[in-house]
């Protein structure tokens, strides 16, 4: 094939696959496996992005995963990620150190569009990690939370320990937000609640019919809190769902996220209920 | 082809073509044998051809045979689809240095040699054409392919000999080709001499053939004859009465969907291998995965994209697991996606009854017949 070696010219690939860099300028780490990372771009460029949407991060090296954006959308021009130590291109993002360089690429995907629950109730539904790709949408409602009705965070984790955000949750509460939280095991000195968080929908104070209600977390926890919140009164499509697949590309070009018909990484990770419900229902989609 | 007048070639003639194509510029690839099998590769003359061969194709199954006549195009696709040439299986997006702190990254850049295909059937036609719509009509394109795409030109073939495991006549894809090529040949049955009715279907196309006709000389070249049109429309028609099997695509979208906890995967997967050939010769398959390969000492690296399978349990991993770890659920999700969602994500059915997947399934699975148990179970 090369040896008629008419080459119409080399042009570069545009920049869709390719990272842009940033630094890590900021760490910390939240609970034993799980930490928080601020990143500053080296071009000086600011990325802009909506609560929900989510980065291809890079480990120089290493690889390339999807992390949802856990910081407030305005930062000034920092972006921040919540990344749970578990593989391979996590576990070398856990062990980057301040000044180092990641790749970046996006953003990418739905947003919450929080702002389309004004002047009802907002509830926020999160199982373990699920509460970090709904902080910003939280911040947002804070922002401007004269123009919200009652908001209401419900965060089922683990265990006492993988409390995400302690400190935040009880600042909330005092920003007008009530904050049940639940875990599945619980310690000796653990006086709080233990069960599903799907549980505490019940006697969380909202007005489902004027509710939009944001779900995320395990795949089996948000199946079983959306049937519940649809259950209490609140609309399927007022119901939006956070979906989790493999993702390679992150603008549905490498058919991994493939959920039946939708490509999580541009349909999603974002979607309404009703667009989902039934496929939630079959095992291994 | 009615209204096309059109042009006929003799063996000198198709010379000349290929002659030509490489004159302005292309590599010319096209069918040879290798190995017992019909592969492509660049030829720079009709006696690469595959002269007289013929093969016998069923599932699990693939063997040529010698037709006893003369024909150069009297067999139908190998294992490879032209996929690989536009999409390679192994792509470099970018490379990176560590130097100290810092990172710098390079983004690759696209090899795009300028490549006439020649031979190119019906169903691997309209391949092309759907990888058209998922790769390049995109939101965000893949601009690898959209430059080598327009770097190609197409010379189809009819197909005059459709396999034991052909069904392009059920996914209305076959076997004339109707769309999409910049000449399309047809190789005219047993006369005196041997001859090949040529059309063309672009600006392109047409160009390349009146200077072919220009510069034609002695009667390698003629003008089509109004028998030589007859007798084209007559190979296309035979062939279209000879699919070796079918598939009913009515209401196939629904019917899949429907039946996402039917019995009939887990049989399938009780046969299934899981070795991931139906995805590899699958002309329109383009899932991809990346690659970081570094050095010893992690200061260089390189990304490399590279054809994956959902047959594979790393497909679907998600910290912790993988979504589908069953056989099962990953041969529903390949022909679900093949036959089902791909209408919805695309317009069209991401099969064109090629019959690979059949062919080179080491079980010999057959999705026409495991869409047939499901839907015998609707009735």
């Amino acid at each position: 094939m090369q040896r008629l070696a008419e080459r119409q010219g080399v042009q570069p690939v545009v920049a869709a696959m390719v990272p842009r860099l940033f630094r890590l300028v900021h760490r910390r780490q939240d609970t034993a496996d799980t930490f928080t990372i601020q990143l500053k771009p080296t071009d000086g460029r600011p990325l802009g992005f909506i609560p929900g949407q989510f980065t291809m991060l890079s480990a120089f090296g290493v690889g390339e995963v999807p992390i949802s954006f856990s910081g407030a959308a305005h930062l000034g021009g920092l972006l921040q990620h919540t990344v749970r130590d578990v593989g391979a291109v996590t576990h070398a993002l856990a062990r980057a150190s301040v000044g180092e360089l990641l790749g970046l690429r996006g953003p990418y995907g739905t947003g919450w569009d929080v702002a389309d629950g004004r002047d009802g109730d907002v509830v926020f539904v999160a199982g373990g990690i699920g509460l970090a790709p709904l902080r910003p949408a939280v911040l947002e409602v804070l922002s401007h939370r004269q123009r919200y009705g009652r908001v209401v965070v419900l965060y089922g984790t683990r265990s006492p320990p993988d409390l995400l955000f302690a400190d935040e949750l009880k600042r909330w509460e005092g920003q007008g937000v009530e904050v049940l939280v639940t875990v599945d095991h619980g310690t000796p000195s653990w006086t709080g609640r233990v069960g599903r968080v799907a549980d505490l929908i019940a006697r969380a104070g909202f007005d489902p019919g004027s509710t939009l209600a944001l779900v995320c977390g395990p795949e089996i926890m948000t199946r079983f809190t959306a049937a519940a919140l649809v259950e209490r009164g609140v609309h399927p499509d007022r119901v939006r769902v956070y979906l989790e697949r493999n993702m390679r590309c992150g603008v549905g070009l490498c058919g991994h996220c493939q959920y039946r018909e939708l490509f999580v990484c541009v349909d999603g990770p974002v979607l309404p209920y009703a667009r989902v419900a039934d496929l939630l229902g079959v095992r291994e989609l | 082809m009615d209204d096309i007048r059109g042009t006929v070639l003799l063996l000198p003639g198709l010379q000349s073509l290929i002659d030509l194509l490489r004159a302005r510029g292309w590599a010319v690839v096209g069918p040879t044998v290798r190995d017992g099998v019909v592969v492509h590769a660049e030829i720079e003359s009709v006696d690469q051809l595959p002269r007289g061969v013929g093969d016998l194709q069923d599932g699990g199954s693939y063997r040529l045979r010698h037709r006893g006549d003369e024909k150069l195009f009297g067999y139908v696709g190998g294992p490879q689809g032209w996929k690989s040439l536009l999409f390679p299986s192994r792509e470099l997006m970018w490379s990176g240095r560590r130097v100290g702190t810092e990172v710098e990254v390079e983004p690759a850049v696209v090899d795009a040699p300028r490549l006439a295909l020649f031979g190119v059937r019906s169903c691997d036609l309209h391949a092309i054409g759907i990888h058209d719509q998922v790769l390049a009509k995109r939101a965000v394109p893949d601009p690898a392919y959209v430059t080598r795409r327009e770097a190609t030109f197409i010379v189809a073939v009819t197909c005059s000999d459709p396999g034991g495991t052909c069904f392009c006549v059920s996914m209305g894809t076959g076997p004339v080709p109707d769309r999409g090529f910049d000449l399309a040949l047809t190789e005219l049955p047993d006369q005196d001499v041997h001859r090949f009715l040529v059309v063309p279907g672009s600006d392109r196309g047409e160009e390349v053939l009146e200077e072919l006709t220009t510069r034609a000389e002695g009667d390698e070249v003629l003008n089509a004859a109004r028998a030589d049109r007859a007798a084209a429309r007559e190979v296309g028609a035979a062939a279209a009465q000879r699919m070796g099997r079918s598939l009913n695509t009515d209401g196939l979208r629904d019917l899949l969907y429907a039946n996402a906890a039917h019995p009939q995967w887990d049989d399938v997967a009780s046969r299934c291998l899981a070795c991931t050939n139906c995805t590899l010769v699958c002309p329109t398959c383009f899932c991809t995965s990346v690659d970081d390969v570094s050095d010893l000492t992690g200061s260089t690296t390189a990304r490399w994209r590279v054809w994956d399978s959902c047959f594979t349990n790393d497909f679907s991993y998600l910290h912790g697991g993988s979504v589908r770890p069953s056989v099962s659920s990953r041969y529903r999700q390949w022909a679900t996606h093949k036959l089902a969602s791909w209408v919805d994500q695309f317009g069209t059915s991401g099969c064109v009854g090629c019959g690979r997947c059949i062919t080179w399934c080491p079980a010999a699975i057959d999705i026409t017949a495991e869409v047939a148990a499901i839907r015998s179970g609707e009735d």
